[in-house]
């Protein structure tokens, strides 16, 4: 395990995931299409239900990336490692990516359910507070030019940024909020009927599948520009 | 089999899978390029150090 920590390892131990990965995201992709739309319509929501087929797995998976994000910042802070902050860089983008499809996918169920696009209610604050932190991340990062002094900084504010998950998570419990508690995750399991848990469930499995692939396929992009760089140095120095 | 009538909710429902479907294509889009051109660059590098 520690050993697929050195980025050389990392790269020939991953090397076919994410065609494996991509693969099965696409099977994963197709069965969930499939699956949302031979989905009975919600007696309450009618067919408005079908966007919580690609809005709360975009949420889960903004709230996940985040986690990686974080955990790889604290490695790369603490010890330094090089494939810690190569994953925590690749990660930053998909999350905000996923980030931007919750608030855009919630905004357009919003209208038809709740009359309005948008509403400063907990939840949706804290995630649009999720989407400024992976915005404030990137950006930092491309601010620095020294690339370990701009991955220590930004390393920082995504343990920062940490804090805002829980409030993410449990704003619905802690505040009175619009937005809906949870129908999931919950202590005496999902309200969903399998109906509309069975089509969620797969396309919750499609964007986490199609997010270690891009992400493994970004850390390797990630290393190689490294390599780059440290070859470019190394002929600068020769010449 | 599906059912693609969304009635009155057709422009929100296909909004969303329409938008998602495209930031999808994009994301893949990009890691997959940027992938390319990292390891057609580290290619080149290798090349130089190699002379």
């Amino acid at each position: 395990m520690f050993g697929l920590a050195n980025p050389q390892r990392f790269m020939s131990a991953t090397r076919l995931a994410p065609a494996i990965l991509g693969v099965a995201a696409a099977v994963l992709f197709a069965a969930g299409i499939w699956l949302s739309f031979t989905a009975p319509e919600d007696y309450q929501q009618g067919d408005t239900v079908r966007i919580m087929f690609v809005h709360v797995p975009a949420a889960w998976l903004s709230l996940m990336v985040y986690g990686a994000l974080g955990v790889s910042s604290f490695f790369a802070l603490v010890f330094r490692h090089l494939l810690a902050d190569a994953a925590a860089r690749a990660a930053a983008p998909l999350g905000a990516a996923f980030t931007a499809l919750a608030l855009i996918t919630g905004s357009l169920w919003g209208r038809p359910m709740w009359g309005t696009w948008w509403e400063w209610d907990a939840r949706l604050t804290s995630v649009l507070v999720l989407f400024l932190f992976y915005l404030g991340y990137m950006a930092l990062r491309a601010s620095i030019d020294d690339e370990q002094k701009a991955g220590r900084a930004a390393a920082v504010l995504a343990l920062v940024g940490l804090v805002n998950l829980p409030i993410v998570k449990f704003s619905v419990d802690w505040w009175n909020t619009l937005h809906q508690p949870a129908s999931v995750f919950r202590p005496d399991g999902p309200t969903l009927t399998a109906d509309l848990l069975t089509p969620l469930i797969v396309m919750a499995l499609a964007y986490t599948t199609l997010f270690f692939a891009l992400w493994i396929t970004a850390i390797h992009t990630e290393i190689r520009r490294r390599r780059t760089a440290a070859l470019a140095l190394k002929t600068a120095g020769g010449a | 089999m599906p059912d693609l009538d969304m009635a009155q909710y057709g422009p929100f429902v296909w909004g969303a899978w329409g938008i998602s479907a495209a930031v999808i294509a994009l994301m893949i889009a990009a890691v997959v390029a940027d992938a390319r051109k990292a390891a057609k660059a580290l290619r080149d590098a290798e090349g130089e150090a190699g002379e």
